[in-house]
């Protein structure tokens, strides 16, 4: 019965017109960013001096860059096709790869950059604001009818 | 080290600069490590998409729910390929 509901679905003819929950995801996050930028660069700063604050805000910069790229890529697709938004992420995926590679290379010699400080922002604030996110949406998926405080 | 030693020997007999074999066998070992740390996220978000492809053409009214799940799915995996990222770019360019 699902192998023939499988072969019944239109891949490339669905599409979302409504409103994209990636886009309100990827928003809370980068508003948590900016929230909690000031720590870490304050942290950077004691760590590795002004050379480390310059980079972590680099840093936070490209992960909160990231997070809106990666939603506003995948809403934009699903809006026109299921199949093009499973393309969109995966060559987003290698896109996004490739800027942040490009981001830093072109920094990389800058005399204020401090390239620990930029890589522990990098992973430290990804996952960090990954992980605050995703405690408000899991009370949110578990419990639909319950609204958590999202401040 | 005992690999760096070995090329520093064989840069030596062949008359290249022991300094430039280390470093171009660093920039090899970085550039694996990228690629490599790059390969399982790409394996795991094109499983991870086609499933909730599925997923939604099945039930398009779960479908909220599923992009909500899939896309954090999608930032968690990529965080593996930005640690092969920041190990590379402190193998290559620190």
């Amino acid at each position: 019965m699902t192998v023939a509901a499988a072969h019944d679905v239109d891949i490339l003819g669905t599409r979302f017109d409504g409103p994209a929950p990636e886009v309100t995801v990827s928003k809370d996050m980068i508003k948590r960013g900016v929230i909690v930028a000031p720590l870490i660069v304050a942290v950077c700063a004691v760590i590795w001096g002004a050379n480390g604050a310059w980079s972590s805000m680099y840093g936070i910069a490209i992960v909160l860059a990231n997070f809106a790229l990666a939603a506003g890529l995948i809403a934009g697709a699903a809006r026109i096709s299921i199949g093009l938004m499973m393309g969109a992420t995966l060559f987003g995926y290698l896109i996004r790869l490739g800027l942040i590679f490009l981001a830093v290379l072109l920094v990389k010699d800058a005399s204020w950059i401090s390239l620990p400080a930029l890589g522990s922002t990098i992973i430290i604030t990804h996952l960090g604001l990954l992980f605050w996110e995703m405690k408000f949406v899991a009370l949110s998926l578990a419990h639909p009818g319950l609204k958590p405080d999202r401040a | 080290m005992e690999a760096f030693s070995a090329l520093v020997a064989a840069a030596d007999e062949a008359g290249i600069d022991p300094a430039d074999a280390k470093n171009t066998a660093a920039a090899a070992g970085a550039g694996y490590a990228y690629g490599l740390a790059a390969i399982g996220p790409g394996i795991g978000i094109g499983y991870l998409v086609g499933k909730s492809v599925e997923a939604m053409a099945r039930q398009p009214e779960a479908a909220g729910m599923v992009r909500t799940t899939m896309f954090f799915g999608i930032a968690f995996t990529e965080a593996l390929a930005l640690i092969g990222f920041v190990v590379f770019i402190l193998l290559k360019f620190a």
